[in-house]
């Protein structure tokens, strides 16, 4: 409870007597006659301005983690768009010469970091080496570095960036679309009809993921539309949990049963009442739902089902660059720092979505 | 001998929301002596809980308290202490004042209650933390004032969940908790809206009797007018976060000055009349978030005068304990009697309380 | 002429002996209501009291078929709306019967403009034929019911109790109903606000001549609206009969006990008011065993033979 105190003297406590108050009031000649003589007809203006996503917007501020991930998804996704196209190498273009290079950075090397040397630790000892230098290459300049088939990784890495993030988003806008059609209907219409769909989730949770997924890729050609249909297969299931929790929820609100007194259709109220209604959960789990179909795409790939090549994804990157680890550092930690970024950037903003869309008890 | 035990003065209290800043109580001004019961009636929105819960310190934090004093007086070990809560810091206020001295009696009994602890811990709890009672002795209180609040088979019920009580022995309970540290004052903020009615008597009844024991004063926080004229000694009438009319239960109901008073008493639907329609306040309360310039109670106010746009009357005096703010009083103000039947209401309602009065019943 | 029974004309709600009971688990039923039986006229308010977990509301909701009755016959303007619905019935039923809600909170849509949802009856049954008429429309219900036209524009959450509990009237005013069931829709307003919505129902019932069935707990409130009163008490109906009937002379002790619990804003006499004790597990009575007993014109009341000779 906080309290202003006023420290000037006698401001606070002094209530003015009656006398004092009207000594002080410039009364009119018209004061005293009724304003309302002729009639009184009121009609009712009052209502309060503020809407309900300008207080979220308002609350989703007001979060730092939150707008910080933002800002930081926008730029990764800009350099995603952009990046690639940002130097003159393009993904699969392979120079076989400059292979395995480590990243030099034209304007950081003079610091003496990221100036295109590396360590490399031998039998006998370390050692310093500069293949820029030893192979006299003066004007050539990996910012990422290259990879063991000479490919600049800074283009792969944005590239893969782009693929990954497509990937995630395209999934997950399927899940939703059938897994919140799924939820909803089974929420809403109840009974038999909730039991049978219900148990037919139950059964396909219980299948183990990889196997199928696995199988899956097996029958269809290896290609990004095979790994995307692979990551909705499962993913649906949640959301349709999401979405019959909390059409459950609202399906004894009084506006809905007001809507079923007035004659209208289950499909109607479904999509047209409670749809409009729980935008702030699904959102949330849709924002939850991307760093974990980025992550199971990358697992997908470290485990050899990724994107065939020479496509690639932050989870191939990671897993080829896995394979040169202990040569070659370096070509792990760029795609690995992208994709970390990337994960909790989305994390905290789908936190920061739930405490702004969930309607709190305004406490007054 | 009245002995004053509360008193708030000039309490204006803000709340800083995404909207803007709403100004939800602009200058109260309350007293309350011992033994006495107070009502503060009004509408959603005018102010009384948020005043209530400044008592307490329970305001929420976007509330500010923009000025005014809270002095509570009461007697530690013989000796009288008076202290003003609103210097209080959080901490002080929950070992010295909640519960101790104040208890808070809540308007759901449904939610006021932890669900996953039984009844008769919930009753204990206060004693414990607060004069570290032993637990037999504890246990013993409790099961006394379970009885005390009129619960059947109390050695049973203290065991029980609060899910496995009706809602009326609940709030039972709930009385039960806020008596258990002795406080000096109790206030009770819509304590039957959410009950039957045939609860509802009994309840206020039952409250009435543990006052005349205990030498409790009570705050009776309500807008149904039945309750404040069953149960209060002094009503004030609160409108957008002001007092408008303050008196005794007597002197408002029988004499009301204020023009949104006679629109409070019109408005209750009377058994006695033969009226086809009731008189209503047209319109809603106002928004609070803007400034209000002169009388808020204005725009729905078919009395208004003029200066009421531009002027806030101040609190005028009808008797030593009776005070409207109203520019009727004013000297210079047009004589307005009281809406035609609103004036007969009153007049039967004099005569069913004199025919009371000689039969004892009727 | 709406008010004054017309024995001639037929009535335009029965509902004869309606039984609402809800399997909670395969052991325990909830017997919601039990064997209720009444009519209303044209025109007329039909006041049904009873306390939380009488039934009250339950019978709102099977009259206006959001449950299907387990057992009775509910009549509506001469077709049976018991059991299951059919194309022209179901059509019927939800344009001239419509419902008002209790709660101002929960019964609109927070996501919905205001003038949809009151124009949701229009759509759904295409009452217009452009949409400059629907607005006109929803602006002159929005008049009819005290509010400002330019409030068709905004949402729910920007209004007060009362404002919104005005707007569900709009709602089912629109579709100029035979009959609205108002449940408990006034409970959760403010008294002040009460006054104004009660106001506003007479007079649009005298406008429109429609009837209602308002469900409510609090009887000085039904007083004021109904013509003829039906007093609920765990499922069973205990007594009806019109206002005056039950008001001046009420037989079963339920409904004694319920009209001195009322309290009267009136200090001198409610200071020394008791209000009498009913309890039904103490009092000996079966509801169940009871049947109706005629006490004069249209004041019936459930007891038994003995009951009613004691009573009297």
């Amino acid at each position: 409870m906080k309290k202003k105190k006023e420290q000037s003297a006698g401001n606070t406590a002094r209530v003015l007597s009656v006398e004092e108050y009207l000594s002080q009031i410039d009364f009119r000649e018209d004061d005293f006659e009724f304003q309302h003589k002729d009639g009184f007809e009121h009609i009712d203006t009052n209502f309060a301005s503020q809407g309900y996503w300008k207080e979220a917007l308002a609350r989703f501020r007001k979060s730092k983690g939150a707008m910080f991930s933002l800002i930081c998804i926008l730029l990764l996704t800009l350099m995603a768009f952009v990046g690639p196209s940002m130097n003159e190498y393009t993904y699969d273009q392979q120079i076989t010469v400059n292979q395995n290079m480590a990243p030099r950075i034209p304007g950081l090397e003079k610091l003496g970091i990221l100036d295109g040397s590396e360590t490399m630790r031998t039998s006998t000892g370390s050692k310093e080496i500069n293949y820029y230098e030893s192979n006299q290459l003066e004007d050539t300049w990996y910012w990422f570095g290259s990879d063991s088939f000479g490919r600049d990784l800074w283009t792969r890495t944005w590239m893969g960036t782009r693929i990954s993030l497509y990937v995630a988003i395209l999934a997950v806008i399927i899940d939703l679309a059938f897994g919140l059609t799924y939820g909803m209907v089974s929420g809403y219409f109840g009974g038999r009809t909730d039991m049978v769909m219900q148990r037919i989730v139950e059964v396909l949770n219980s299948i183990p993921y990889l196997v199928t997924v696995t199988l899956l890729l097996l029958v269809m050609k290896p290609g990004l539309l095979s790994i995307t249909f692979a990551l909705m297969f499962s993913g649906w299931l949640g959301m349709s949990r999401i979405a019959r929790a909390e059409v459950l929820k609202l399906k004894e609100q009084e506006y809905v049963l007001a809507s079923r007194t007035l004659g209208a259709k289950s499909l109607w109220i479904i999509f047209k009442e409670i749809l409009p209604n729980i935008f702030g959960p699904l959102i949330t789990q849709t924002m939850f739902s991307i760093p974990h179909a980025i992550f199971t795409e990358a697992f997908l790939a470290f485990i050899g089902l990724g994107v065939p090549e020479p496509l690639a994804s932050l989870g191939s990157l990671i897993s080829s660059g896995y394979q040169n680890f202990t040569s070659h550092p370096y070509m792990i930690v760029f795609p690995l720092l992208v994709m970390g970024l990337l994960m909790l950037c989305f994390n905290m903003l789908a936190d920061g979505l739930r405490d702004a869309l969930d309607p709190k008890m305004k406490d007054m | 001998m009245r002995e004053k035990i509360l008193s708030i003065q000039n309490l204006n209290i803000s709340f800083e929301t995404t909207a803007g800043m709403v100004n939800a109580v602009r200058g109260v001004n309350l007293s309350v002596y011992r033994g006495e019961t107070v009502a503060l009636v009004g509408e959603s929105g005018s102010g009384k809980s948020v005043s209530a819960k400044a008592i307490m310190g329970i305001l929420a934090k976007n509330g500010t308290i923009d000025s005014g004093d809270i002095t509570l007086s009461y007697y530690r070990q013989e000796e009288k202490v008076t202290r003003d809560i609103l210097s209080m810091d959080k901490k002080e206020i929950r070992r010295h004042v909640n519960g101790k001295r104040i208890a808070m009696v809540f308007q759901d009994p449904m939610t006021s209650l932890n669900p996953l602890i039984p009844v008769g811990k919930q009753v204990m709890e206060g004693m414990l933390w607060h004069y570290h009672t032993p637990k037999e002795e504890a246990y013993q209180k409790a099961l006394d004032l379970l009885k005390l609040v009129g619960i059947t088979d109390a050695e049973k019920r203290m065991k029980n969940y609060p899910h496995q009580l009706s809602g009326g022995m609940r709030q039972r309970v709930v009385i039960a908790i806020a008596l258990s540290c002795d406080p000096d004052l109790l206030i009770c903020d819509e304590p039957t809206t959410a009950l039957d009615v045939t609860i509802q008597s009994k309840i206020l009844e039952l409250i009435q009797e543990i006052q005349k024991r205990k030498k409790l004063s009570v705050i009776y926080i309500t807008h149904d007018l039945g309750v404040v004229a069953k149960v209060a000694d002094y009503v004030n009438v609160m409108y957008a976060g002001k007092i408008v009319e303050s008196g005794t239960v007597n002197e408002v109901f029988y004499d009301p000055k204020h023009p949104y008073t006679w629109g409070l008493l019109s408005a209750m639907p009377d058994l006695g009349t033969e009226d086809e329609r009731l008189y209503t306040i047209p319109g809603s309360p106002p928004n609070l978030l803007h400034r209000i310039t002169g009388d808020a109670f204005a725009p729905r106010n078919k009395y208004a005068l003029k200066i009421d746009s531009r002027v806030e009357p101040p609190m005028f005096k009808v008797s030593d304990t009776h005070y409207a703010a109203t520019w009727l009083l004013h000297p210079k103000a047009p004589k307005v009697e009281l809406p035609g039947e609103l004036k007969a209401r009153i007049d039967r309602m004099m005569k069913e309380g004199e025919h009371y009065d000689k039969t004892g019943k009727q | 002429m709406t008010k004054q029974e017309n024995s001639k004309t037929a009535p335009l709600l029965e509902v004869k002996g309606l039984k609402q009971y809800f399997r909670v688990s395969r052991k325990f039923t909830v017997k919601a209501v039990e064997d209720v039986s009444f009519y209303i006229n044209p025109g007329e308010t039909y006041g049904l009291v009873g306390e939380s977990g009488s039934g009250k509301t339950t019978i709102g909701r099977s009259v206006i078929h959001l449950y299907e009755p387990t057992a009775g016959e509910i009549l509506f303007d001469g077709m049976n709306i018991s059991g299951r619905l059919k194309g022209e019935t179901e059509r019927n039923l939800r344009v001239n019967m419509q419902m008002i809600f209790q709660d101002p909170m929960a019964c609109l849509n927070p996501r919905r403009k205001v003038g949809d949802i009151i124009a949701q009856g229009l759509d759904i049954h295409h009452r217009y034929h452009s949409a400059k008429e629907r607005e006109e429309m929803v602006a002159d219900i929005l008049h009819k019911v005290g509010l400002a036209p330019e409030h068709a524009n905004r949402y729910p959450h920007q209004f007060s109790g009362g404002q919104r509990q005005r707007v569900g009237i709009a709602r089912a005013l629109i579709m100029n109903p035979k009959l609205i069931i108002a449940d408990e829709c006034i409970s959760a307003l403010d008294m002040s606000i009460q006054a104004q919505v009660v106001n506003l129902m007479k007079d649009l019932q005298q406008e429109n001549g429609m009837a209602y069935l308002f469900i409510a707990h609090d009887l000085s409130m039904v007083k004021y609206i109904s013509d003829r009163i039906g007093v609920l008490h765990l499922g069973h109906l205990l007594e009806t009969g019109t206002t005056d009937e039950i008001f001046s002379h009420p037989v079963h002790p339920y409904t004694k006990s319920l009209l001195s619990a009322i309290p009267h804003p009136n200090p001198l006499a409610e200071r020394k008011r008791k209000a009498l004790q009913y309890d039904y597990k103490t009092s000996g009575i079966d509801y169940g065993e009871g049947t109706m007993h005629q006490v004069e014109g249209t004041h019936y009341v459930r007891c038994t033979d003995q009951e009613y000779d004691s009573w009297k």
